[in-house]
């Protein structure tokens, strides 16, 4: 019982890890329709500027992140304002096969720069602290942060998306370009803010990745995976179906290496095929396509 | 020329459809010179340019399949070494439990991975665009996790061919003797053999699909899917017919590759770099939606490969930077840029419509 009730509550830990992972994703495509098959990659890279912050400046990673996170919003926001927004339009193989090459580079130029050794981001005491909550069962403190820094993201999300005029560019952008164009909005500039915020969202996600386990150049494709995962669980177009997605996911991974800690990444991605194959929409699922 | 079909319209002037353009009879010539000539090349090549030829041949094929279905048909995946592995896993199980000969297994692969490819499109073609893509590499995994709980067939550190499976194969002794060849040439040889005709059949088949009232089907459901629904194409069918008979032919080029190896392991076999990243390269850079594009971009892929595979990580970064600029400023490929300058068509596959009766004897 303890060991079914210990599976769940840290299940829905590392549910937040890939709810971070996904928020990135679901804002891109719910601003511009985008898919970005180096997702994965990019939380990847963020965790390498958040360690080249770190080590450089003699920062602590939750600081390095602060940091980071304006220099990432700026690539994010070159990114889309030079290159993606080209490939933006009614065919959907430029985004695809570009975001695709992209990935490509990015997990060889981290290769070539940083080698395939694994690295860490190190924090000192708070990475192997838990809380003992009684009956032999523990929370990690790093994996409990992930979690809160999850329905942070969100609730900030949700705050800017439904109650500023940036959120309401957003969502005029992504119902209709060329009548928001019409309004006086910029639509490229918007979609650009939206990659710069998507990647502050990712340096998050890498700082906890970072502190959580180790990663390499090679990793990004599966973080991609996972945070796909999350989002068509959930549901399209909903913040909180991307957070309940991840815990799905979360619980599905964590629930399968109970049994087998082959069948971890496998019962995932059973989980998800499963919800395709009963709810093809999502579990909470709130745009159309 | 042929047309396919004549009327006279209300202004009394002779139109009919074409599909064949200039210098589609010369070409099927020379296909069928070229054809010819390579089968026969084993009597005068050295053993490694047969084997650079075995690499060329299945990736071409493996990228006519993949333009099938992203070129021609709208379906972008990114899964398809989940049939390459399985074609190449079922190669090792047929031979090595149910003691087949491997130019048998490998057709029979083929029916494996079709028969897989069902369920499989049950479940991705719930997803649309974009997302089928990362849904067809979610399934790629789940095929790669599953290989590797198989014990018997070398779980995650996979097997190899026993020399007995791979030295009896069907043909060798006559091969030998022709050659005056060793055992391991003989293999690569009949390997050569068993590509070329899977690279000739793929090529055969997806140029009759797309002549074919299906290949029509096919490019209005690519093109506009909702017109295509109004003007009666079964939409669901027709994508599941293509994925499912891309998923036969992948997987025995996969039964062929690894027959050739005779070493597999789910991460090699699943790889998404080798069986699909490459061969999205092959068909972006050489033109995709066109026949033609794939076999220029196999062969320029063979040389990139050729002569810059020893730089690694920075090869990467050069294959990932010009499929970029490819698809940013010349989406249509090499062979586009090509055919737009010189009107020129190798395998007619799109109809044009010609108007006056002396134009379409003429051709």
């Amino acid at each position: 019982m303890t060991g079914a009730l210990d599976a769940v509550i840290q299940g829905v830990l590392l549910g937040g890890l890939y709810a971070l992972f996904a928020a990135g994703l679901s804002l891109i495509f719910g601003v511009m329709r985008l898919v970005n098959l180096a997702h994965g990659d990019l939380i990847v890279l963020a965790a390498f500027v958040i360690l080249v912050v770190a080590e450089k400046l003699g920062l602590d990673p939750f600081a390095a992140v602060l940091v980071a996170a304006p220099i990432l919003f700026a690539i994010g926001f070159v990114l889309q304002h030079v290159l993606l927004n080209r490939t933006l339009g009614r065919d959907l193989l430029p985004p695809l096969l570009v975001t695709f090459g992209l990935s490509i580079i990015i997990q060889n130029g981290l290769l070539q720069l940083f080698s395939a050794d694994s690295e860490r981001l190190r924090s000192g005491a708070i990475e192997t602290a838990s809380i003992a909550l009684g009956g032999g069962i523990a929370i990690g403190v790093v994996p409990l942060l992930t979690l809160l820094s999850a329905v942070a993201v969100i609730v900030i999300l949700n705050l800017i998306f439904y109650r500023t005029p940036l959120g309401r560019a957003f969502r005029a952008t992504s119902d209709d370009p060329e009548v928001a164009q019409l309004m006086g909005i910029d639509h490229n500039r918007i979609f650009a803010t939206a990659m710069g915020l998507a990647f502050v969202v990712i340096a998050i996600a890498a700082l906890y990745l970072g502190l959580r386990a180790n990663f390499d150049p090679t990793i990004g494709p599966a973080r991609l995976l996972y945070a796909f995962e999350a989002v068509i669980i959930g549901g399209l177009g909903s913040f909180w179906g991307t957070l309940a997605g991840g815990i799905v996911l979360g619980l599905a991974q964590t629930i399968g290496a109970r049994i087998d800690p082959e069948w971890q990444i496998l019962s995932g991605h059973l989980a998800f095929l499963a919800v395709l194959a009963i709810r093809p929409r999502g579990l909470f699922p709130r745009a159309l396509d | 020329m042929r047309a396919m079909k004549d009327g006279r319209p209300a202004s009394g002037q002779m139109f009919s459809v074409a599909t064949s353009g200039g210098g589609s009879r010369a070409a099927l010539a020379a296909a069928a010179a070229i054809l010819i000539m390579l089968a026969a090349l084993p009597a005068f090549a050295a053993r490694n340019l047969i084997q650079d030829l075995i690499f060329l041949f299945y990736m071409l094929a493996l990228a006519q399949c993949w333009n099938l279905l992203a070129g021609f048909s709208g379906l972008i995946s990114v899964g398809q070494q989940a049939f390459v592995g399985l074609g190449g896993y079922m190669l090792f199980a047929l031979t090595l439990f149910a003691g087949l000969d491997p130019l048998l297994a490998i057709p029979l692969a083929g029916v494996v991975c079709a028969t897989f490819a069902l369920p499989t499109a049950l479940i991705v073609f719930r997803l649309r665009g974009a997302y089928f893509a990362i849904g067809t590499w979610v399934v790629a995994e789940v095929y790669r996790l599953v290989f590797a709980q198989f014990k018997g067939l070398g779980g995650g550190t996979g097997t190899s061919l026993a020399p007995s499976v791979t030295s009896t194969v069907f043909g060798i002794e006559w091969v030998k003797a022709l050659f005056d060849v060793r055992t391991p040439a003989a293999r690569d040889i009949i390997s050569y053999w068993g590509a070329l005709v899977l690279m000739a059949g793929t090529l055969v088949f997806v140029y009759a699909v797309l002549r074919s009232r299906r290949g029509l089907a096919l490019g209005a459901i690519r093109d506009q899917e909702a017109a295509a629904a109004g003007l009666g194409v079964d939409i669901y069918r027709t994508k599941r017919a293509v994925y499912v008979a891309a998923a036969a032919m992948t997987g025995m080029i996969g039964a062929l590759i690894y027959l050739q190896k005779a070493r597999i392991s789910p991460d090699a076999a699943f790889s998404v770099l080798d069986w699909t990243a490459y061969v999205i390269f092959i068909v972006v850079i050489g033109g995709i939606g066109t026949m033609e594009g794939p076999v220029i971009g196999a062969i320029i892929f063979y040389l990139l490969q050729r002569y810059l595979a020893d730089f690694g990580a920075w090869y990467l970064i050069l294959l990932g930077t010009l499929a970029i600029a490819v698809m940013l400023f010349a989406p249509r490929g090499l062979w586009g840029f090509v055919a737009e300058r010189f009107r020129v068509t190798l395998f007619p596959t799109r109809r044009r419509l010609v108007i006056g009766a002396d134009e379409v004897k003429g051709g």
